[in-house]
């Protein structure tokens, strides 16, 4: 740390602890994460680690299906179970007709 | 080294004080009780969030504004960013905080049992506690016959067998005397000594001993007794005679400092000879004190003591000697000019005997950060003198705070009870407090008497802890700066 100075035990002992330590194992130990998505292990990044999408192991408009389908992540959208179960039903192929999907109001 | 930040994410500083000591910033984490000195590029990183939460963008953008961190390039101000995240001293908003401590598994085992041998006393100070108007201990038991007011040499020997039953693991431990007038019931106080000393040795473990005197009983075989077993030792002592006699006098109203005077002198003196713990004078400061520096020296240099500690009287609030927070600047000014003192004889490399910053010193270079404001029903009980325990000396024979007896052993459940409601995490006052570690809410017993509730932080005292912080962070930063050796044997001792 070239700007802080730790000076007592205790900012010491954190300085050591946390700062010079090597990263250890994490979840998101990638230099930097795709951001936004759930965890490294599940399919479905909104971007991949470039940035873009064309790394991605399932097309981007899969994702906001996934979202919906196999609730992983309900907040981003409609909850079909119970307020609104027709919201997808115009979307048969959601790679190709995603965008059909409607918007609703809650 | 730390962790990648996220350019999205809201960040904000964490509860921290700022202080500029000649001219070099030093920064006080109460997440932690790190101490860490800024220059100006991380004062301006740290600085970008004093107006509120941002992202990490609109954060490097403010500290790049900033005249302390001109020119310094993007990357070393995001460095300092990430750094200041990995200490704590900034976080993402609305991350849920790091789990806070809990209380410790029981049973805990006790490092100190402060033995109440006595409530007798042979004065009436009119600020006591023990006897004054806010007195907690009921003299009946509940069936409406009298305490003993003086502890048997049975039950001295038992509670010292307590404590060394409740203590396991621990290579060290002190039995406190405490009254009334302890020297009242002096062959007790021989015979729990003699008891814990051969206790002691057949367990290969160390005992302690302390007791707080108000100095009048002090005879020459006394004095040899305590010299001898290496007591530490506190003589309640208000001052001169002018300031010692306004509270501290006998029944006739006459003060008392004219009789412990030579008393105190012997004890003094013989104490050096002999190399024994340093001897304190507790000093109860009440409203009516006036000029705290020249009673401070009037006790180190005219009579030799050791170590002084100066506590505020504890009092219901309209009580005429009690302090009010309209009162607190002049404490303020008080322990400051101390302080002053302190500073210089530490930066010199010389003792100072000004306990109450020594204790906060020490705090503040460990690193200190209380879940409990102190011992009591942790690691320290009070023993009546009839055997009950409670939480300390203060709570001793107060009905609803006794927690077992030294025969049926630690209450365990209201033991629990009470540690989880005066846990820190119950005291939401506190939390945005710079001052929290070191606090944590403050004296049960002021609490109670101030609020009828033990576990209530001290919230009338709020302006003085923070002041009396601010002090202690000043002159450690000067010490620290001056002379950094001197905190080694705070290291040694910790």
């Amino acid at each position: 740390m070239s700007h802080i100075v730790p000076v007592n035990r205790k900012a010491r002992l954190i300085a050591k602890l946390v700062l010079d330590a090597p990263d250890t194992a994490r979840a998101m130990s990638l230099p930097d994460p795709p951001f936004g998505c759930t965890t490294i292990f599940a399919p479905g990044w909104e971007a991949d680690s470039s940035g873009g999408t064309s790394n991605l192991c399932t097309p981007i408009e899969r994702d906001l299906y996934d979202c919906y389908h196999s609730c992983y992540w309900p907040a981003q959208v409609p909850d079909a179970l119970t307020n609104f179960p027709k919201w997808a039903n115009a979307c048969g192929a959601p790679v190709k007709d995603w965008t059909s999907t409607d918007l609703v109001f809650p | 080294m730390g962790e990648p930040l996220i350019p999205m994410t809201t960040f904000a500083a964490t509860v921290h004080r700022r202080r500029v000591v000649d001219d070099a910033v030093w920064i006080y984490a109460s997440s932690s009780a790190a101490v860490l000195r800024l220059d100006a590029v991380a004062d301006a990183v740290l600085g970008a969030f004093r107006d509120g939460p941002k992202t990490v963008d609109a954060a490097l953008a403010a500290a790049a504004a900033a005249p302390g961190a001109a020119g310094i390039p993007s990357a070393d101000l995001a460095t300092t960013l990430r750094e200041l995240v990995g200490l704590g001293l900034v976080r993402p908003l609305g991350e849920s905080a790091p789990p806070a401590p809990t209380v410790p598994p029981m049973p805990y085992p006790l490092t100190t049992l402060v033995v109440n041998v006595t409530n007798a006393c042979n004065l009436s100070c009119t600020y006591c506690y023990e006897y004054g108007e806010d007195r907690l201990a009921d003299r009946e038991r509940t069936d409406g016959t009298a305490r003993r007011s003086t502890m048997t040499v049975e039950t001295a020997r038992e509670s010292v067998d307590f404590l060394f039953a409740n203590s396991e693991g621990r290579p060290e431990i002190t039995v406190t005397f405490f009254g009334g007038e302890t020297l009242l019931n002096w062959t007790v106080i021989e015979a729990a000594v003699a008891h814990a000393e051969a206790r002691a040795k057949a367990e290969g473990r160390k005992v302690n001993f302390s007791l707080t005197t108000n100095a009048t009983l002090l005879t020459d075989a006394i004095i040899d007794f305590l010299v001898d077993h290496t007591f530490g030792i506190n003589i309640s002592i208000d001052g001169a005679a002018e300031d010692h006699d306004r509270h501290r006098k006998f029944k006739s109203g006459e003060g008392s400092y004219e009789l412990i005077l030579p008393k105190i002198r012997r004890l003094l003196e013989k104490n050096r000879a002999r190399r024994g713990r340093p001897i304190g004078a507790r000093v109860t400061l009440t409203r009516g004190t006036k000029d705290v520096r020249g009673l401070f020296r009037h006790l180190t240099e005219d009579l030799g003591f050791d170590e002084v500690g100066l506590a505020p009287v504890t009092a219901a609030k309209d009580r005429d000697w009690a302090f009010e927070p309209s009162d607190y600047h002049l404490l303020v000014d008080a322990f400051g000019a101390l302080a002053d003192d302190y500073v210089d004889a530490a930066s010199a490399g010389r003792h100072h005997g000004f306990s109450n910053l020594s204790d906060l010193l020490r705090e503040l270079h460990t690193g200190t950060n209380k879940a409990h404001p102190c011992g009591a029903g942790l690691g320290l009980l009070g023993v009546s003198t009839e055997g009950d325990l409670g939480l300390c000396h203060r709570f001793v024979e107060s009905g609803e705070h006794e927690i077992g007896s030294i025969s049926e052993g630690i209450d365990s459940e209201k033991r629990a009870a009470f540690l989880d409601a005066g846990h820190i995490s119950k005291r939401i006052d506190c939390h945005g407090c710079f001052a929290r570690p070191v606090c944590s809410g403050g004296c049960y017993h002021e609490a109670y008497v101030r609020t009828g509730d033990a576990s209530a932080p001290n919230l009338h005292a709020c302006d003085w802890i923070r002041a009396w912080t601010d002090i202690g962070l000043s002159s450690y930063a000067r010490i620290m700066a001056k002379n950094p050796a001197w905190f080694d044997r705070h290291e040694v001792s910790t």
